[in-house]
């Protein structure tokens, strides 16, 4: 046991361990613009100060919790489409949608009470993310069409539905730009710290049920199978046409739900140019998670920990903010450059390897599925 | 010619042939200029794609030779004052744009390592690099911008003499498409010149085949990982001029995030060219024109029947027909596209494989 965990989870860390070291060389190198002058303790400033941000008060703990709330649903997203041999990277678009039909049903009803307003706007985030996950998964299904480049493509269509609703039918009434009024009947409640939501509550609900959902179902199973090999999926009578579909949309369904938790809980109106990168973050989630559903929980908490340090970091040492993303996409490219990893740490013993990853980019561009 | 306008459906595509020939000379400049750096993404893509490897990470490589060229040129500017030349060229200029490329092959450099020889998911290795883009370049420019420095410069559009603008048609095409600046020429050069070379040269016919079926041109003697590596990192070279495009001849300014999705746009370009140099400068120029239509409907919306309806179609609508379009086409409902065979498959050596 204590074998396998290893396995699982060594590679990732010393990722995270080379990240670190990789971006103290950049803010080294960067230091002359920052500080006037090289800086070899600026690393250990910026950690310090995104440590502190992150974990030294209950504020920033609460500032973690509500970043890493997006991040793990979309992040299952993502690593439930990992299993069933799909790359979704449709997460983003998903999420607007979800986001943009939580707004919508949530203004539709702000005067009734918050009993039935915010379960319904839930719903409806939920659904809007599924309908945009349902439709490259029946693309993918029945005509062979990539889920890569449907839902990348997707992805704009869901910002250019977004600017036509917010700038059109969804425009607020007493608004000097495009944007809808505020979300009052369904805003998601305040449960600790200055901005705690109940959107927190529902992703860390939403792990333990994707964990049910993927190792102990039936249709889990028929995920995990179809992923692993489709043909033996088919010759043991399973219809991986039908579980493509059904994967598609379910991780629409998570999206979506980060989007309308998002809207609720954390921002309160949309934009007619909302964007977010929460999509392809979750990407970068996903895969430091081992699209294990407990592993994007501790690999969205770790991002979430970033984001909500990296404005002091940017406060204490003077580093732009968008130093996170460099940290996150090196995170990202060493857990992929794997070799690299073992080879510095002598790491040996076998690769926990994502079988299921092994499939994914194959057939790009339009093979029929079978 | 009024007279047909009543007529049902058939009038309406009249009223449009001529809206759309009215419009032409105003809205030719506006389409060549957004087509220029969604033409060279796409011929990123092409190299890459053609010899079986997929490179969603032309966005993050068009980021990186954007911010690059701009920078670069800047800093030049500053130490080499010079009065421009003919296209506008200074050595700063020059500077910015060898920047540009180099930045863009170098980060091509990491896809092909990432997913030629550690055969790494390629999907990942392209998100790697627009998420590693988005990063390090929001990053640098806050910094480097704290100190406002100037505009590195632009290249300038050639001016063609009025005896040959003036010309009817071929006068106007050629002032669209000549009279632009140094990268929008090469941009021409360089589709007319990949399409022969696909066809007609033994560099294309194998990177048809490495593309195609690796393990045969294996046999026959190609080294399959040797050329996918040099098509990739040439790629490069593509995602490079369309960045520098942005930053140093279309406008003169960075901003983070700029590329705005045109890399992804030269994706479609290339699905809907099915993967070839003219295809993809057909779609490109066709996306382009959906969004030129969208601008010239909303300058100069046409009269009649046609303006109610063309108004009342949202203007996101024309935003978003390009990536409408691709997925149709991938779905095979009108007229189907179809990858090159080996796109996306690592390929491991016979001797090696166990």
């Amino acid at each position: 046991m204590i074998g396998r965990i290893r396995s699982v989870v060594l590679v990732p860390l010393l990722s995270i361990v080379l990240a670190l070291v990789a971006g103290g060389i950049l803010m080294i190198l960067t230091s002359p613009l920052v500080t006037g002058d090289l800086s070899l303790i600026l690393p250990l400033e910026a950690y310090a100060a995104i440590v502190s941000g992150a974990f030294g008060s209950f504020d920033g703990v609460v500032r973690t919790l509500v970043n890493a709330t997006p991040l793990l649903l979309a992040g299952l997203a993502v690593g439930i489409g990992f299993k069933a041999g799909l790359f979704n990277i449709g997460a983003q678009g998903q999420f607007l949608i979800g986001a943009l039909a939580s707004t919508a049903v949530a203004l539709g009803i702000s005067d009734g009470s918050p009993w039935v307003a915010i379960p319904v706007a839930l719903l409806a985030g939920m659904v809007g993310g599924l309908i945009w996950g349902f439709v490259p998964g029946a693309l993918k299904a029945y005509t062979g069409a990539h889920e890569v480049v449907t839902t990348i493509m997707l992805n704009y269509v869901a910002l250019a539905v977004i600017s036509w609703a917010v700038s059109g039918p969804m425009r607020g009434a007493n608004v000097t730009f495009a944007r809808t009024d505020d979300i009052v009947g369904a805003a998601l409640p305040v449960l600790f710290g200055r901005d705690g939501h109940l959107g927190i509550l529902l992703a860390a609900v939403a792990v333990p049920i994707a964990a049910w959902l993927l190792y102990r179902s039936t249709i889990g199973f028929e995920i995990r199978t179809t992923g692993a090999n489709p043909d033996a999926a088919r010759y043991a009578g399973m219809r991986p046409r039908v579980v493509i579909v059904f994967t598609m949309s379910l991780c629409g369904l998570f999206a979506g739900l980060a989007g309308a938790t998002e809207i609720l809980g954390e921002v309160g109106y949309m934009t007619a140019s909302y964007s977010t990168g929460v999509g392809f973050d979750a990407i970068a989630v996903a895969l430091l998670g081992r699209a294990h559903p407990v592993g994007i929980l501790f690999a969205a908490l770790l991002f979430g920990a970033m984001q909500a340090g990296a404005g002091n970091m940017q406060i204490l040492a003077g580093l732009p903010v968008q130093m996170v993303d460099v940290l996150q996409a090196v995170i990202l490219l060493f857990l992929t450059a794997e070799i690299v990893v073992r080879r510095i740490f002598r790491v040996r013993g076998e690769t926990a390897e994502m079988v299921e990853l092994a499939s994914v980019s194959r057939s790009y561009g339009g093979e029929r599925a079978a | 010619m009024e007279a047909l306008y009543d007529i049902p459906v058939i009038g309406l595509v009249i009223q449009f042939v001529a809206y759309v020939v009215a419009q032409f000379p105003l809205v030719a400049p506006i389409i060549v200029a957004a087509a220029v750096p969604i033409v060279f993404g796409a011929l990123c893509g092409f190299m890459n794609e053609r010899s079986g490897v997929v490179n969603i990470g032309i966005e993050g490589m068009m980021l990186i030779a954007a911010f690059a060229a701009w920078w670069a040129a800047s800093l030049a500017a500053q130490a080499i004052p010079a009065t421009p030349g003919p296209f506008g060229i200074t050595p700063a200029l020059l500077i910015g744009l060898v920047a540009g490329i180099l930045a863009a092959c170098l980060t091509s450099v990491l896809h092909a390592w990432l997913s030629i020889s550690l055969r790494a998911d390629q999907i990942i290795s392209g998100t790697i690099i627009n998420l590693f883009a988005f990063g390090i370049t929001g990053y640098l420019n806050i910094l480097v911008s704290q100190s406002a420095p100037p505009a590195g410069g632009q290249f300038a559009r050639i001016l063609l003499p009025g005896s040959i603008t003036e010309l009817p048609v071929i006068g106007l095409v050629l002032k669209s498409f000549i009279s632009v600046g140094p990268i929008a020429l090469t941009m021409l050069i360089s589709v007319v010149v990949l399409q022969y070379l696909l066809y007609r040269s033994r560099w294309g016919l194998r990177t048809r085949a490495v593309g195609e079926h690796p393990r045969a041109a294996e046999t026959v003697g190609i080294d399959v990982i040797r050329l996918r590596y040099r098509n990739v990192i040439l790629g490069g070279v593509f995602a490079g001029l369309a960045g520098a495009y942005l930053t140093i001849e279309f406008g003169n300014a960075f901003q983070s995030g700029m590329t705005n999705g045109r890399g992804f746009i030269a994706l479609a370009a290339l699905i809907f060219g099915r993967w070839t140099p003219l295809g993809s400068f057909g779609a490109a120029l066709l996306f382009a024109a959906s969004v030129g239509l969208e601008r010239s409907i909303r300058i100069a919306p046409p009269t009649g029947s046609l303006g109610d309806l063309l108004t009342a179609i949202p203007s996101q609508f024309y935003g978003a027909l390009p990536y409408i379009i691709t997925i149709v086409v991938l779905a095979g409902v009108v007229g189907r596209s179809v990858a090159p065979a080996a796109d996306g498959r690592p390929y491991q050596r016979e001797s090696k494989a166990a």
